[in-house]
């Protein structure tokens, strides 16, 4: 016989049918509470959480950063932060209140006095208001302090506490290749258990990323064609218009292939191509997407000229205005090397995937801005009609529109009105916008909440990383040796003629 | 926030000529080429006093992003005979000039009669879009109207506290409950507060008080009896409380509760200082002498706790007020919705209102 648990851990009766879960009274903590992720993404998220009564019902803010200030000035420096990039205006209200009891801790992340104050705090804290607060730490520091921070938080038992949770929320990148990210996951679960560990990759708190997910499982009519059967090709599609305005020092070293392929990217494709899970807890939805990562064989460096390929912009036009070229951008070394586009063909070596390329691209300065993933199915094996006259008869595509038109298109043939049977491609379209009521919610909004309500979903587990490093590795270690020039583009353009080698025959780049 | 839009009218109409205008005024800004989708969530159908027009106009402009994609206004006139239409198709300015895609709503505005109530479905049915959901909105009555609406309407939008008082609020609620799914202004402005509750005692230090409370104060605007109602309804549906019927008297209205192995003292108490709709504040007490309170404050609602050792904290829980405008909007969103809890809170609250 089995006994029920004791009430204070059952369920809680009066969360039912509340579209926000109760989140436990946090204690909140950014180390680099003055940089720019902080100033424009993280602080306005918790203005915005705060106006919509969604933070949790007690909720304290701690800032460290390596410069020191007061608590006030620190209070002033957030409140202007948030002025000036929230996505709504401010209740002054509600904003003094946010920001009434922030406190901040100055100096440098390995110094132990930043860690007992922190300590200190947050006991006062826990005292003033007779309970114990759970505690979140967000590590938006450059990379390099993020075991640093991680161990110092061991050292000073701030890693755990009786009666609360923990956790660390880590900022991308996990590293520049895979020894790093194994090294500094070394180093970080040397301290914590995963359990304990949110790391942020911000393209999977976006709705339309997590649309994916419900376009596959919650319809009946994709998931029977959603294999090699059915589907010729996949082109997952990360284009921007800007170039890379003052992040010449972070991009500089990264390059494309790190900034977004590594991580979005080979997020979206994931998502893309993962079995059904079995539900959608953390773990399931993890334990699908992992396997498909491990069936990407990472490229032998022989082949990698095969399967990948990397271009530079030059001086173009942009919108009608002249555009430098990433070798005159400021900062940028003028022998600079860092591909800024970079073109996959990837394949996914399962039951379901065996054979379809999938075809991976990003840019910048390109065409326009469009993320974007486009499922290409097979032709129709027999073509009755007359094509005189006509595009003829295209594969149908589905194309899932992560931005900047959210939403989802099919494109289907149709009768061309007239005598005649010809048919050309038409699209049955579904616009977030047309659709629903609300907007979508800022990616780190949700991304926030879910941290501090210990729900890893839309977050990436260490072996995923380490999978997305292990399909890379090879790449950039090939890239690193090959002293060739680099092939170039016109900024403006959709990249470079070489991208078109990669295509199998009768497959095409989608315009961007 | 700038709109541009497209306007149709004309006096002594019919629902015909009123659906063609409709189609028309989108042939006329495509041909334009302009890249016009028009939205497709949610029907709304509002049926106003002709006198009260502008006002209910100005609270539909203010929901913000929550605007229905086709809004039928019909303003009714004692005595008035002919059908007359207005159409607007609108957009956000901005939208169009940047060559986006414009995300277009569709405004249609009816004058009736009395006299068209009872058939009013006649005249609006060849103005919904089809397939899409549709939710009626009646703020000033006219209950055969919405009578003849409710085939073609799933949803019903109502306020209980514009009702006459707590009994009719909650008859008239539990009447539609039985025909449509109902969105209720008054039980969404307790949203926060539920919230909040829900919050308080999710820790495992406070989670099994919960199951203790003895005693439950309920403030609340003095034509908001229904609002403090529905709060306590929701309380005793989910902590499994049999409430009795409210009794007057020295200007409160008390009951009690009975939970497994004890009883819960209700008291609701307006407060004539409170001038908007909805709930003032809340008072938790349990038998080991916690007590917990929450009342609107600046920035958010005021939360004050005594643990039963006597130690007294007090905070602000953070959040905007929504405002009148907000809460519609939000009754709009919550058309698309489904919520499981408003059925038994309701039935909890007819208990204690009606029986007594």
């Amino acid at each position: 016989m089995t006994t029920a648990p004791p009430r204070a851990e059952q369920e809680n009766p009066l969360a039912e049918g509340l579209e926000r879960l109760p989140i436990r009274p946090t204690i909140f903590t950014i180390f680099g509470a003055t940089g720019d992720l902080s100033r424009r993404k993280l602080l306005p998220a918790l203005y915005n959480l705060a106006h919509d009564g969604a933070l949790p019902e007690r909720f304290h803010l701690i800032g460290t950063s390596r410069s020191d200030m007061p608590h006030g000035d620190f209070q002033e420096m957030a409140r202007n932060a948030i002025l000036e990039f929230s996505r709504r205006k401010p209740d002054p209200k509600v904003l003094d209140k946010l920001l009434e009891s922030a406190r901040f801790v100055g100096g440098d992340f390995d110094d132990d006095t930043v860690y007992d104050q922190i300590a200190e705090l947050q006991q006062e804290f826990d005292e003033e208001a007779d309970i114990v607060f759970n505690r979140a730490f967000y590590l938006s520091t450059a990379p390099q302090f993020f075991p640093v921070i991680v161990e110092r938080l061991g050292e000073h038992a701030l890693d755990h506490h009786d009666g609360a949770d923990v956790r660390v929320v880590i900022e991308k990148p996990i590293g520049t290749n895979l020894s790093e990210a194994r090294e500094l996951n070394r180093r970080v679960l040397a301290v914590l258990d995963e359990s304990q560990v949110f790391r942020i990759d911000h393209y999977l708190g976006k709705e339309t990323v997590q649309n994916i997910l419900a376009m596959r499982f919650a319809n009946q009519m994709f998931e029977p064609i959603w294999n090699r059967n059915y589907v010729d090709y996949v082109q997952i599609t990360a284009a921007e218009d800007l170039g890379i305005g003052s992040r010449a020092g972070y991009y500089d070293k990264a390059g494309a292939l790190r900034d977004l392929v590594q991580n979005h990217m080979l997020q979206l494709l994931s998502l893309l191509c993962m079995e059904p899970p079995v539900s959608f807890s953390a773990a399931d939805v993890r334990d699908e997407k992992v396997k498909v990562l491990h069936a990407i064989p990472p490229p032998h460096p022989a082949d990698v000229d095969k399967i990948a390929i990397r271009a530079q912009y030059v001086r173009g036009v942009v919108g009608g205005e002249e555009v430098p070229g990433y070798l005159e951008e400021e900062g940028v070394p003028p022998d600079s090397k860092t591909p800024t586009y970079v073109a996959l063909r990837l394949e996914v070596d399962n039951w379901r995937w065996a054979g379809v390329p999938i075809y991976v691209r990003t840019g910048k300065r390109l065409a326009r801005k469009v993320t974007e993933i486009v499922v290409t199915l097979k032709p129709v094996p027999h073509l009755a009609f007359d094509q005189d006259g006509s595009v003829g008869v295209q594969p149908n595509q589905i194309v899932l529109s992560v931005q900047p038109n959210e939403g989802v298109s099919l494109s289907i043939g149709a009768k061309i009105p007239g005598t005649k049977m010809r048919i050309r491609p038409v699209n049955m379209e579904f616009l977030y916008g047309t659709s629903f009521l609300s907007e979508s919610p800022e990616a780190y909004e949700r991304l926030i909440t879910d941290a501090m309500r210990g729900d890893a979903t839309l977050f990436p587990r260490n072996d995923e990383v380490e999978a997305q490093w292990a399909i890379c590795d090879p790449i950039l270690a090939a890239w690193e040796a090959d002293d060739s020039p680099l092939a170039t583009y016109e900024a403006g353009s959709s990249g470079p003629k070489e991208a078109d080698q990669l295509l199998l025959p009768g497959h095409r780049w989608r315009a961007i | 926030m700038t709109e541009a839009g497209a306007v149709w009218s004309e006096r002594d109409t019919s629902p015909s000529k009123i659906e063609e205008a409709l189609r028309e005024l989108l042939k006329e800004r495509r041909a334009k080429g302009e890249a016009y989708a028009p939205a497709r969530v949610l029907n709304l159908i509002v049926i106003a006093d002709r006198e009260w027009r502008g006002e209910v106009l100005n609270r539909l402009e203010k929901v913000g992003r929550y605007h229905a994609s086709r809004t039928i206004v019909c303003t009714v006139e004692e005595g008035r005979t002919e059908i007359d239409a207005w159409v607007a198709m609108e957009a956000e300015e901005e939208d169009i000039v940047a060559g986006k895609l414009a995300i277009a709503r569709e405004e249609v505005v009816v004058e009736v009669g009395t006299k068209h109530l009872e058939h009013l479905d006649r005249i609006v049915d060849p103005l919904v879009v089809t397939d899409l959901p549709t939710l009626v909105w009646s703020p000033h009555g006219h209950p055969e109207a919405v009578d003849s609406l409710l085939g073609l309407a799933q949803i019903v939008l109502l306020d209980s506290v514009t009702e006459a008082d707590a009994k009719a609020a909650v008859a008239r609620a539990a009447d539609l409950t039985e025909r449509a799914y109902v969105v209720d202004l008054a039980w969404l402005r307790s949203t926060p507060w539920r919230e909040r509750v829900a919050a308080s005692f999710d820790p495992p230090r406070w989670r099994e008080e919960l199951y203790d409370i003895n005693a439950i104060t309920v403030r609340y605007c003095p034509d908001s009896e229904v609002a403090a109602a529905l709060l306590v309804g929701w309380l005793a549906d989910r902590l499994g409380w049999d409430p009795g019927p409210l009794t007057d008297g020295d200007g409160l209205l008390r009951g009690t509760a009975t939970a497994a192995d004890h009883d819960v003292e209700i008291t609701l108490q307006a407060d004539p200082t409170m001038s908007i709709p909805g709930l003032a504040g809340l008072t938790l007490g349990a038998r080991s002498g916690l007590e917990l309170s929450l009342d609107r404050g600046e920035g958010g609602l005021l939360a004050r706790r005594r643990t039963p050792d006597g130690h007294e904290s007090s905070w602000t829980v953070l959040g905007a007020s929504r405002g009148e405008a907000g809460i519609l909007g939000e009754g709009i969103r919550q058309a698309l919705l489904r919520d499981k809890v408003y059925g038994p809170a309701l039935h909890a609250a007819t208990d204690m209102v009606c029986l007594a």
